[in-house]
């Protein structure tokens, strides 16, 4: 990762989004920044932790969102200005406290990036961060280039002071995950001087709800007037548009570019809202009144593009008539991202302008010779990772248990045995934390007739995260499940970052370890360990905790993640395929090794008939040799 | 020739190729002589195995956005040739320039058995037929040979920049790699650059 600290105020850098809000922070005089990773948001606490010493400045990773905001809230109030970063689903886990801001205010700057993920791209779902700033009345921008990423962040600790509230700024995945140039400023000093000051009125409390409420409303009215004159709001085009735009976050570059290609800029206007809650009223209507189509070019919601009709719905004459296309007219998908295509068709077919994106002789002929050659790879486990071996033995128990057992699956790589690479073994999956929630609910379904075996699977991030209130609550109720923590020591999924039973801080320094297996057992859950690579033992560990129907089970499948193996140590194993034992497609085993146990480290060799090892892509871990019936893959220690 | 503005160049490959870790470098080269550059990436969950890809876009004169659109790729850098094909499909067009390493990363349907993985001759063809010009290098074998499979990624930038595609020549990539590299990685890095360079000569 770039060092964001020490850049030269006026050079330009090639910066991921997440880094120039990193950036933006530091240049305005941050002193504390938490969050709990999740993608696409995790680069922007992981940044500042890279920084933190030398920028003098405090940054964690906190146990989950909620904590991460209730934290950087406290160090507003102390007069420390403050950033937190999350996921849209994170902003869900923090959304009680955040509820409670809108009465209680803030004092030095505070300001939440929630990264949204339309089209789900690593996400469980492509939920709409937006609403919670109209919900909760919080003043919203939304960064359209790398540059505003910067600078939006940055000025957003000026607005969070200057209206004593908490002022959200919302990317995407394409804009805090893709790079580019930005300018770099002069940076502000934190205030060294922390210190809580108590005021009259219970000022930190919600107490008074009716009045606070009032004044929440009051700072939002207060905003939209800064807004107006706002330079992230800005127009380009004709004087009266045709069709007139508005676009917000990456809607802006999409829709630039789409009417640079129909060469449509004499008759269509692009007006880039920059701070899209509350609207700058005036100036909307403005715009508005100036043409009689609008295209609301926006990721996942129809956000904007509802608040603008609910503008107009307000003093329709002040505005004219006025046809909206967008998301609920069909001319922008309801679902998924948003793409330089989609809004170039959308514009030409509002226009009625024919658009050939690719010559059709091309085209055609593309499609032709590629199919059938050109196959799908499907996302699974890295070679050599734990979790391959672990749903290996949770599938051979289950089935070797008979009573119909299933799991109940969590957030994070893991995640991914809902396919082929963890043999589908996750039956469901939503939430962090979930896997052992809805195991209290089965667990206690005998009375019912039921009779099926559970086994919940989380990860150690996620053990910590969400899963202990669960556990608590299983045990407290009587509930009978097996869980499964696949202990890797790491958030693997969103980079590697250090958690509670890492032994070691976001910036570095070494901390108690909160031992997983010491918390079950405080907890009063039978704990077992094993390690995952012992096929055998992880099994029949799975078995007798499954057979045991007295409450809560803990078996700890604890095997560092191959990523992290790989940077600090070398291979374990030399793997190779005796070529004598493997008798290919007469064995029996319907190729157990390519066809079921799918390691990328394993390849066929179409020419002779036999598995073999990919020596690029073979991490050594040597489990792939317990896996052959015929032993015919070979374990020898590595030089 | 004059340069097209804004350049489209996409780098495919498969995850744990080090993908970004390349467009990375190479937008630093351009962002560093004055050029704005945006690499727009796909990642997340496709980093475990699945398809990775960069969209790289260079202008002289304004910031493009970070997706690149059907048919618009002016050079194809792939890292893997099925790689190579997936996105010449989508993002193609009769004049394309395609640089591709030859080094086959088998999708779990070819190693399963339910499909096949093409042949260097038909993928040899198929990407020719596909572009204005194309070259297929060993860089994964060269790179093994040079002892270390990640040096594959270096060479395919040489030879990127041996075709003379992109704005800024070789000394400019090798004063970056001489300022981002540890000194003791430096030499073998320079010589991979200049494999890479040499390998692009005459089209095929």
């Amino acid at each position: 990762m770039a060092n964001v600290a020490t850049f030269e105020p006026g050079s330009a850098q090639l910066l991921m989004g997440n880094e120039a809000i990193a950036r933006g922070a530091l240049e305005a005089g941050i002193g504390f920044a938490a969050a709990y990773p999740g993608t696409p948001s995790s680069e922007i606490i992981g940044t500042l932790a890279e920084v933190a010493k030398e920028a003098g400045i405090y940054v964690e990773w906190s146990v989950n969102e909620k904590v991460a905001l209730e934290a950087a809230t406290a160090a507003s109030f102390a007069g420390v200005r403050a950033i937190v970063a999350m996921k849209q689903n994170g902003l869900n886990v923090a959304l009680d406290f955040l509820m409670g801001i809108t009465l209680t205010g803030t004092n030095a700057g505070l300001v939440l990036v929630t990264c949204d993920d339309p089209g789900a791209l690593s996400s469980t779902e492509e939920e709409d961060s937006r609403p919670v700033a109209k919900w909760g009345s919080f003043p919203l921008l939304e960064p359209a280039t790398f540059q505003e990423e910067k600078d939006m962040t940055r000025w957003a600790f000026e607005l969070s002071e200057e209206l004593k509230t908490i002022v959200i700024v919302r990317s995407v995945t394409r804009t805090s995950h893709a790079r580019g140039d930005v300018r770099i400023g002069e940076r502000l000093s934190p205030n060294r001087e922390a210190k809580f000051v108590e005021t009259q009125g219970l000022q930190y409390t919600t107490y008074f709800v009716g009045p606070k409420h009032e004044l929440a409303y009051q700072k939002i009215s207060k905003a939209a007037e800064i807004f107006e004159t706002s330079p992230f709001n800005s127009y380009v085009g004709p004087e009266k548009p045709g069709l007139l735009i508005v676009a917000s976050g990456t809607g802006w570059f999409y829709s630039r570019e789409a009417v640079q290609t129909l060469d449509v800029e004499d008759t269509v206007g692009i007006l880039k809202l920059g701070t899209t809650w509350p609207l700058p009223e005036k100036l909307v209507r403005e715009h508005l009144a100036r043409s009689d189509k609008v295209l609301v070019v926006e990721e996942i919601d129809p956000f904007l593009e509802g608040n603008l009709k609910e503008l107009v719905g307000e003093d329709p004459a002040a505005v004219g008539a006025v046809k909206f296309y967008g998301k609920r007219s069909g001319h922008i998908p309801h679902v998924g991202e948003n793409n330089p295509d989609l809004v170039t068709k959308a514009i030409s077919g509002i226009l009625g302008i024919e658009y050939v994106p690719v010559q059709p002789d091309y085209a055609n002929k593309a499609r032709s010779l590629t199919a059938g050659v050109v196959h799908s790879r499907v996302p699974g486990f890295c070679a050599g990772c734990p979790h391959r071996a672990t749903f290996w033995a949770v599938k051979n128990a289950l089935r070797m248990d008979g009573r119909g057992g299933f799991v109940a699956g969590d957030i994070g790589c893991y995640t991914m045995a809902i396919g082929p690479t963890g043999f589908w073994q996750i039956k469901m999956a939503s939430a962090m934390g979930s896997s052992a929630g809805m195991a209290c609910g089965f667990g206690n379904l005998s009375q019912f007739g039921f009779k099926q075996p559970v086994l919940a699977v989380c990860g150690d991030s996620t053990f910590f995260h969400a899963i202990i209130p669960a556990l608590v609550s299983g045990v407290y109720n009587k509930a009978n499940f097996t869980l499964l923590v696949v202990d890797n020591s790491a958030t693997a999924m969103t980079g590697f970052q250090p958690h509670p039973g890492t032994g070691s801080t976001a910036t570095g320094d070494v901390t108690p370890t909160i031992d997983i297996e010491a918390v079950c057992r405080s907890i009063g859950a039978k704990v077992e360990v094993t390690d995952p690579f012992d096929l055998k033992d992880t099994t029949d560990k799975l078995l007798d905790l499954m057979e045991d129907e007295g409450g809560v089970k803990v078996l700890i499948a604890k095997r560092e993640c191959a990523l992290v193996i790989g940077k600090k140590q070398k291979a374990a194993y030399t793997m190779r395929v005796d070529a004598e034992r493997c008798i290919g497609e007469d064995c029996g085993c319907a190729r157990i090794c390519t066809r079921v146990f799918q390691c990328p480290g394993l390849i066929w060799d179409v020419e002779n008939g036999i598995a073999g090892i990919d020596e690029v892509i073979c991490t050594g871990c040597g489990v792939c040799a317990d896996v052959c019936p015929a032993g015919a893959i070979i374990r020898e220690a590595a030089q | 020739m004059k340069q097209k503005d804004p350049l489209n160049i996409i780098i495919t490959g498969v995850g744990g190729q080090g993908n970004f870790l390349l467009s990375q470098l190479i937008g630093n080269v351009l962002v560093r002589s004055g050029y704005h550059a945006t690499i727009g990436e796909t990642y997340g969950a496709s980093q475990r195995g699945g398809a990775v890809v960069s969209n790289l876009r260079v202008s002289k004169e304004a910031q493009y956005g970070p997706l690149i659109a059907q048919g618009q790729a002016d050079v194809v850098l792939g890292l893997e040739p099925m790689e190579t094909l997936r996105v010449l499909a989508q993002y193609g067009n009769p004049q394309v320039v395609v640089v591709t390493n030859s080094r086959p990363i088998y999708p779990a349907a070819v190693s399963t058995g339910w499909g096949s993985y093409p042949t260097p001759e038909q993928i040899a063809s198929l990407v020719k037929e596909l572009s204005r010009k194309a070259w297929l290098v060993d860089a994964t074998d060269i790179a093994l040979e040079m002892g270390a499979p990640i040096l594959a990624n270096i060479i395919m930038m040489g030879a990127l920049v041996g075709t003379g595609m992109l704005p800024l020549g070789p000394e400019s990539f090798e004063r970056e790699l001489a300022e981002s590299l540890k000194r003791d990685r430096l030499d073998i890095n320079i010589k991979a650059f200049r494999r890479g360079l040499a390998l692009v000569g005459d089209a095929a």
